[in-house]
């Protein structure tokens, strides 16, 4: 496929025919009764999910619910043994790989950063999938790396070494280098675990930023409060089944907590985003009647 | 450390006041930009330093190397000959006589750093290595078959030897397998591989005759006593096609070293990549089995020894083949010519891998405690 110096332009115009072909069900990324899961394991059976065009969509669940299962389906690292992942009108399996990562980013849970690798070179190693044997660094690649290293405000950390970096800002520039992919369809597979607090918020509003300007994200995420503040379209997910989806104003009750975490909670408005906020209850205990005696 | 303080709220959707085309990527690193008509391509300046450097003194140590023996030449006389300036002796001397090793031992340098970059580079661990894996015992066991058994030609021994060597590094491809390779379960099954064929082979030899047994031992050792032109062109042949297979995949090689997952996300076949440079790291390191028996450590330490050098983020194909050429250059003419009996270039290799492991342990050990 040939990159032009389009790549600093919107992501409308990233080049990907995909786009002029709609699938029937309006949505590019959407699995259709598949059968997921490890060896002879398996994880879901009959699963279908959609990804609305343009969301930010978030699976959220207990652990071992199938979520990230769900999220390697649609990146194609996890080949269903029935059913299809469909994208952009065919089976996502039917695409060579380098034409799956052209379209579908995914930021892994775990990479690798080689000892000894700046944030700039990382960042390139992400235009793989535009390049090829003799063409290895155009400057259509150039301006895809500037570009997404701005957008994730990693551009002054170029020249340093990854390895000097703390946890927030190496994440960031993960996310650079899966930008600098350049896919509409990016796929975050629990970005913010590791990271404090003021991270985990900071990189969920870059998320929201990345959403603005035109990507689909997928992301899975432990935080039902993040889920439900930053998410445009939910997927609550339970033993592999899709429990409920929808907006997180529609669906998050403490009804649906209850039955998908087994967590009795209200739910109230967020006081800041007026988005639903999950708030456990706990053991039941006596408001004023703190132990005395130690634990 | 400064960690900026949250983010633009817009800094997504801003675009870049600069204008596209002047700015450059800082990659912490001087880099050589080449862009014409459909080639462009990212360099590494002090990675093409370093490569030129090491090249100049390969040319310097084969010159050398060509002038040394008991019959010495003068450097200009080495030149003219090469490039067929003389005929008579000294012709004779270098081009028939010394050529072939001093090529063997560039070529099969060459061939093992680059076998040792693949396969450190998969594997992920500096410790990986065809040798350790289990090549280096089986291929022995192979050319012990044919030695003490067969008593077989030349050939016959190099092809026992490809076969035993082949087969051991299969069964712990094998054993290793689950969902697919993971460098360090290869390492830990390539290494109890690698001790039951060494006490195998001990056994063998144990049960030898005398004459039999020293045979066999001198050609565990690796040697480029006796290499003939005609293995060599054979041996150099096998080795470019290798080469430029390798260099052809070490994009790919490159992005595997992000994790599986990452490099599978952006395009990579994961499972055959790894697979076929497997293959390739093998067929190399076997080639120059079959033609000199095993060089030890070569593999081991020129890639580490390339990465210091150039810096480089993870481990690059050709600054391992440059060392690797001339660390296997210049333990051949130690060898031949610097020991006080002329001795296989296997066992100089063997005491430079040794201080390097001992150099390593040290230094880990103080970044660690």
């Amino acid at each position: 496929m040939s990159t032009h110096t389009s790549a600093v332009d919107d992501l409308s115009a990233a080049g990907d025919a995909s786009r002029s072909t709609p699938s029937p069900s309006g949505s590019r990324l959407h699995v259709e009764s598949a059968t997921l899961g490890y060896d002879k394991r398996v994880i879901s059976r009959e699963l279908s999910v959609e990804i609305p065009d343009e969301s930010f969509t978030v699976i959220v669940g207990p652990n071992a619910c199938g979520k990230s299962t769900l999220l390697r389906g649609l990146s194609r690292l996890l080949k269903p043994s029935a059913g299809q992942v469909v994208l952009d009108g065919a089976d996502i399996n039917s695409f060579k790989t380098k034409e799956v990562a052209r379209r579908v980013g995914l930021l892994p849970q775990s990479s690798i950063a080689p000892e000894g690798i700046t944030v700039g070179d990382l960042v390139a190693r992400g235009r793989y999938p535009h390049q090829g044997f003799i063409r290895q660094w155009t400057e259509a690649d150039e301006q895809a790396v500037l570009r997404a290293m701005d957008q994730t405000s990693v551009t002054e950390l170029s020249g340093r070494l990854v390895d000097e970096l703390s946890g927030g800002q190496r994440q960031r520039v993960w996310v650079a280098m899966a930008l600098a992919q350049h896919t509409s369809i990016m796929l975050l597979d629990e970005p913010t675990t590791f990271l404090d607090i003021t991270h985990q918020i900071e990189l969920m509003e870059l998320f929201t930023d990345l959403h603005h300007v035109g990507h689909t994200l997928v992301a899975v995420l432990h935080d039902l409060n993040h889920a439900a503040r930053y998410a445009t379209h939910l997927i609550a997910m339970k033993d592999g089944r899709v429990v409920a989806e929808g907006s997180p104003a529609e669906i998050v009750t403490a009804d649906l907590v209850q039955e998908v975490f087994g967590l009795r909670c209200l739910v109230v408005p967020d006081p800041v985003a007026g988005t639903p906020s999950v708030v456990p209850l706990g053991r039941e205990r006596p408001p004023a009647a703190p132990k005395t005696e130690t634990t | 450390m400064s960690t900026r303080s949250g983010l633009d709220p817009h800094a997504g959707s801003s675009r870049t006041a600069s204008s596209p085309g002047t700015r450059r990527v800082d990659f912490g690193r001087r880099v050589l930009v080449l862009r014409r008509r459909k080639v462009a391509v990212r360099l590494d300046w002090r990675a093409v330093i370093v490569c030129a450097v090491l090249a100049l003194a390969i040319a310097c140590m084969a010159v050398l190397a060509l002038m040394t023996g008991s019959y010495q030449l003068s450097p200009g006389e080495v030149i003219s000959a090469l490039t067929g300036g003389t005929t008579g002796l000294a012709h004779d001397i270098v081009v028939e006589w010394r050529l072939p090793r001093v090529a063997a031992a560039l070529v099969f340098g060459a061939a093992l750093g680059v076998s040792g970059a693949v396969f450190q580079s998969t594997m992920r661990n500096p410790l990986a290595d065809p040798y350790i894996i289990g090549f280096s015992q089986g291929s022995y066991t192979g050319a012990l078959i044919v030695i003490l058994l067969v008593n077989g030609t030349y050939w016959q021994l190099a092809g026992g030897a490809l076969i035993g060597g082949t087969a051991a590094a299969v069964a712990v491809y094998l054993l290793a397998y689950q969902r697919g390779v993971q460098g360090f379960r290869l390492i830990v099954v390539g290494i109890g591989i690698s001790a039951m064929l060494g006490s195998l082979n001990t056994w063998l030899i144990l049960k030898a005759d005398l004459d039999k047994a020293m045979a066999a031992a001198a050609w565990g050792a690796g040697s480029l006593n006796g290499v003939s032109s005609a293995q060599v062109t054979f041996g150099a042949a096998c080795v470019a096609v290798l080469l430029v297979l390798a260099g052809m995949s070490s994009r790919q090689m490159r992005q595997l070293e992000l994790g599986d997952d990452a490099a599978a996300a952006q395009g990579v076949r994961v499972s055959a990549t790894r697979l076929r440079l497997i293959v390739l790291g093998v067929a190399l390191t076997a080639t120059v089995t079959a033609v000199s028996g095993p060089i030890a450590f070569i593999s081991l330490l020129a890639p580490q020894i390339g990465r210091r050098l150039t810096r480089a983020a993870g481990i690059t194909l050709a600054p391992a083949a440059l060392v690797g050429a001339l660390l296997c250059l210049t333990a051949d003419y130690i060898a031949q010519h610097i020991a006080p009996t002329p001795l296989p270039v296997g066992i100089i290799t063997v005491m430079l891998g040794g201080g390097y492991l001992g150099w390593l342990l040290i230094t880990e050990a103080r970044r660690h405690l």
